[in-house]
């Protein structure tokens, strides 16, 4: 379970988030949805300790992500990301970049990594791309080869952080279908997205981003065909018409 | 109007002479490059962090050594030195100078060369669970060695044509064991001509593994 309690989150005098409470369940996918700016992104960066925050807490199975103490390296296992820009690492074949963590972290073997790696190539749809460089993949498949990299850490939760913004509309699908795989198998899932109808079918429930605090969370269906507050219907109406 | 007559025979007596400027040449250019990469680094880091004394001391060495010539750098170590009471011989003289010059020019060639690397790269490695340390050695640095790589190999051709400054303070490399080959017969082309020849040998030799190293290390990406 993840657990995040009043956190506050600064840049400067910039307020980015100003106490968020959230809770996400083993099993369930959360979608975060909001205007941009609104802190959705930024909370996710904390969720995994790439950023720190100012004040309140972050537990992810009970751990404590921004405590003095906390192996963040170790925490991270757990906490499989994926980015915007997919960032693909663009000195290694797709077999390598999916290989690295499984090699460097955990320390398997480098047949097994490999193996491990092959699983997961395939299992994201790019079993047949294994030697072949980021540079010749699309946008699409590059996003496809960064969720195989996160997942090969067999973590227990996946944020995905916006995934789809960068990619020109016709590549899209075969991400969201990925997302809707890995749903189907029970991953555990935050998911920071624009994409409203995708939020409303796959997420369990949706937490509608307001400056900085959480405007509205329920059930997904609830939240997009029956907002309670003025604030979610009105973003709604912004981004559906 | 071309009554010039060559006299090679003058230059291959003194042949043995010349390889052994070249061999103080040569050995002048990979101890400089060797020494200049690993001072070079922290002076790059130093200087990315942007404020701090250590950059400032990294800016003041960077700015010295791009901006002024070569040949002044080396009169400050064998002359300035000398007049404050620290006498180093030419060797290492010019040794030192052209360390401090190549130092200079590494540095900001490898930060340019980290700079390049998408700072998200970062992140993806640390969000894996790797290190610091271990997103360094294995995500940042191979895509900076890829970037500095042929600069690199630029400035090390271009201390081995500056190593040549050494005859000026009596320093026998290639330039200087030259000069005083031919300063028994005055066959002043003949002898450069030969000098020049052996500096392009190697130059070339230089550029030519670089590019077979560069072929098996890179061909892959």
């Amino acid at each position: 379970m993840i657990e995040i309690h009043n956190v506050h989150k600064a840049f400067g005098s910039l307020k980015v988030i100003r106490g968020v409470d959230l809770e996400i369940k083993k099993g369930e996918v959360l979608c975060l949805i909001g205007a941009s700016g609104s802190g959705k992104s930024t909370l996710l960066q904390c969720v995994n300790g790439l950023e720190p925050i100012q004040q309140g807490e972050i537990q992810v199975d009970g751990i404590s992500v921004h405590a003095k103490d906390t192996n963040l390296n170790k925490l991270r296992q757990k906490l499989g990301i994926v980015f915007q820009q997919y960032n693909a690492f663009p000195h290694l074949t797709a077999l390598e970049n999916v290989a690295l963590a499984p090699r460097v972290v955990k320390r398997i073997s480098k047949a097994e990594a490999r193996a491990l790696a092959s699983k997961h190539l395939k299992h994201v749809g790019l079993g047949d791309k294994e030697d072949v460089f980021p540079s010749r993949l699309s946008g699409g498949q590059q996003q496809r080869l960064a969720i195989a990299r996160a997942l090969a850490m067999e973590p227990s939760y996946m944020l995905f952080d916006e995934v789809t913004s960068a990619l020109d509309p016709e590549l899209v699908g075969e991400v969201l279908d990925t997302l809707r795989m890995l749903k189907s198998e029970g991953m555990t899932m935050v998911v920071v997205t624009h994409d409203i109808v995708f939020a409303r079918e796959t997420g369990d429930r949706i937490a509608f981003f307001k400056d900085g605090r959480i405007c509205e969370v329920g059930e997904a269906w609830q939240v997009v065909n029956a907002p309670r507050e003025e604030h979610t219907r009105q973003f709604l109406k912004r981004v559906l018409a | 109007m071309f009554d010039y007559t060559f006299l090679w025979p003058l230059v291959w007596a003194e042949w043995p002479q010349l390889l052994a400027g070249a061999r103080v040449t040569l050995e002048i250019t990979i101890l400089s490059m060797a020494v200049a990469t690993v001072a070079a680094f922290p002076l790059a880091l130093a200087r990315r962090a942007g404020k701090g004394l250590s950059c400032q001391a990294a800016t003041i060495w960077v700015e010295a050594a791009r901006n002024t010539p070569c040949l002044v750098q080396i009169y400050m170590v064998y002359f300035g030195l000398g007049a404050l009471g620290l006498h180093i011989g030419s060797y290492f003289a010019v040794l030192g100078a052209i360390t401090f010059n190549n130092t200079g020019y590494l540095a900001e060639m490898f930060r340019g060369g980290l700079n390049a690397v998408a700072p998200q790269q970062f992140n993806a490695g640390r969000s894996l669970g790797l290190t610091a340390f271990q997103t360094y050695k294995n995500i940042i640095f191979p895509q900076v060695f890829r970037i500095v790589y042929f600069p690199f190999v630029n400035q090390i051709t271009w201390a081995m044509l500056n190593s040549s400054l050494g005859m000026i303070i009596g320093l026998r490399e290639l330039t200087g064991a030259t000069q005083m080959a031919q300063s028994v017969s005055f066959r002043t082309f003949e002898f450069f001509v030969v000098a020049a020849g052996l500096y392009y040998a190697i130059a070339k030799s230089v550029q030519i593994l670089a590019r077979v190293v560069a072929w098996r290390a890179f061909r892959r990406a």
